[in-house]
């Protein structure tokens, strides 16, 4: 689960630089990072409940 | 954004900014150290000293070659039609510098200093259980590698400060005074630290409940809080000048500010914490008070005042809460709150910019792609470092060291050792 939080935040990172660096237009470029940032926020969440999980395991 | 061209009086004023940015990093040694156990006190204190000295050696020898100043060579790819510069090509060492009052040479200077501030927060997160020489090589590994990546793309001319040329995104990202490259870097090391080494012993029970471990010296907290105040306005000031191209005339309005950020934020959470608790809570509003010096780093150049105040209002109130869900329901164990105050406070005060007069169309854009590289880049990259090093080097000392204590089992002798600071020899004298 930690590994797929990570994939996930860089994922959305790859979303938000290609969008900067292909796109021109204004729209979807901007549609695009933000999207590649709420990506971002799912695998902050996937990473930070996993260690949790972990945590109580490891107790 | 091209390198200023500063005035031998600017120079000057710079270079004595500089000299006192060292002070932001004693206080927060000194805040480090009272969060943490007594009988690990000396152990964050010597931590503090090496580690700032393994990141200047480090940042000196390979760092900045990576890093480099805006104008210089660098290496770019071409993509859509625009060339945007990932990593510079200085030589190692510093060779071929002029180490005068050059803005170059100023740039170095205090980016020496940066780095060792940046090095110090993640042991505020490892208090306790962090092994001396593990803390040594991974702020090798943040001053050699990923601070100087991420700093030259804000700070160093890279593809983030291009956003602006290149896209028509603002002026490009914009950050003055190191909430991403220093505090926010820095506090997603923590982050990466806490999740490595674990909790401390006894902090959590079987089913989750944190146990309160209190800080043991409040005195070193709040005075380092004072010294950090005087370092900050000095890293404030100094990286204004140097990476966001403001003149000296905005030296005091950058001072207002970052008090006022400071202030709110430390005033607000002593609130949050009397409510809360119907006392205020000395260590919390120390970490609220550090919070908002952090939050006014990137835009402490162009807010009014009033929006200074609602920043650090808004950081107060929300880094209270971050390091109770850290703690209450997300099982991490960062004694000193380094991930709320130094990487979330980070990432606010990066979109702070967005309500200062630095915003233009497309701004906000280009300081959530700042945001977003620091979560998809940095984090990844600096828990993957530090993974690796954990498997090499184990990180977390073993038991009977924190059992012991880390003064008595890595440096020999306790911080305070006319006190009996132990529970075991505590029960030993009285039964």
């Amino acid at each position: 689960m930690r590994i797929a939080g990570f994939l996930l935040l860089t994922a959305g990172w790859v979303i938000v630089t290609a969008a900067l660096f292909l796109l021109n237009s204004p729209g979807p470029r901007a549609a695009f990072v933000v999207a590649g940032t709420a990506v971002q926020v799912f695998g902050l969440i996937f990473a930070v409940r996993s260690h949790r999980a972990l945590e109580l395991e490891r107790d | 954004m091209p390198i200023p061209s500063l005035s031998p009086n600017e120079a000057i004023i710079c270079f004595l900014l500089i000299l006192l940015v060292p002070l932001a990093g004693a206080g927060l040694a000194l805040v480090n150290s009272g969060l943490g156990r007594c009988r690990s006190a000396a152990h964050v204190m010597m931590s503090s000293l090496c580690v700032v000295g393994v990141s200047a050696l480090f940042y000196v020898a390979v760092g900045f070659s990576w890093q480099g100043v805006v104008g210089r060579s660098g290496h770019s790819i071409l993509m859509g039609a625009r060339p945007w510069n990932w990593i510079a090509a200085e030589p190692f060492l510093l060779r071929g510098l002029r180490l005068d009052l050059s803005t170059e040479s100023l740039v170095v200077l205090l980016q020496m200093f940066s780095v060792g501030l940046a090095a110090i927060i993640p042991l505020s997160a490892g208090s306790d259980r962090w092994r001396l020489g593990a803390a040594c090589a991974s702020s090798a590994l943040l001053a050699g590698w990923t601070y100087p990546l991420f700093a030259h793309w804000v700070w160093g001319g890279g593809w983030l400060s291009q956003l602006g040329a290149n896209c028509g995104l603002g002026r490009g990202l914009v950050d003055g005074g190191g909430a991403s490259t220093i505090q926010a870097v820095g506090g997603l090391t923590a982050l990466s630290i806490t999740w490595i080494l674990g909790p401390r012993r006894g902090k959590f029970s079987n089913d989750g409940i944190p146990a309160a471990i209190p800080g043991h010296n409040a005195i070193l907290v709040l005075a380092g809080c004072f010294a950090a105040w005087i370092g900050w306005i000095a890293l404030n000031s100094a990286g204004a000048l140097l990476f966001a191209g403001v003149m000296n005339q905005k030296l005091v309005l950058i001072t207002i500010n970052t008090t006022l950020s400071a202030v709110a934020s430390g005033l607000t959470t002593a609130i949050v914490t009397r409510v809360r608790f119907g006392r205020p809570d000395a260590s919390l509003t120390a970490n609220g008070w550090i919070g908002g010096l952090v939050v006014s780093s990137a835009a402490a150049a162009f807010l009014k005042p009033a929006a200074a105040i609602l920043i650090g209002t808004i950081s107060g109130a929300l880094i209270f809460f971050i390091i109770d869900l850290l703690e209450s329901r997300l099982a991490t164990d960062d004694p000193g709150g380094a991930v709320s105050v130094h990487a979330v406070g980070g990432i606010l005060g990066l979109l702070a910019v967005c309500v200062s007069d630095a915003q233009q169309s497309g701004q906000f854009l280009a300081q959530l792609a700042g945001v977003s590289t620091l979560l998809g880049f940095v984090l990844p990259l600096t828990y993957g470092l530090n993974w690796l090093l954990n498997k090499i080097y184990p990180q977390r000392v073993d038991q009977e060291g924190e059992r012991q204590g880390m003064d008595l089992y890595e440096l020999g002798a306790g911080a305070y050792p006319e006190f009996v600071v132990h529970s075991d020899e505590f029960s030993q004298r009285w039964n």
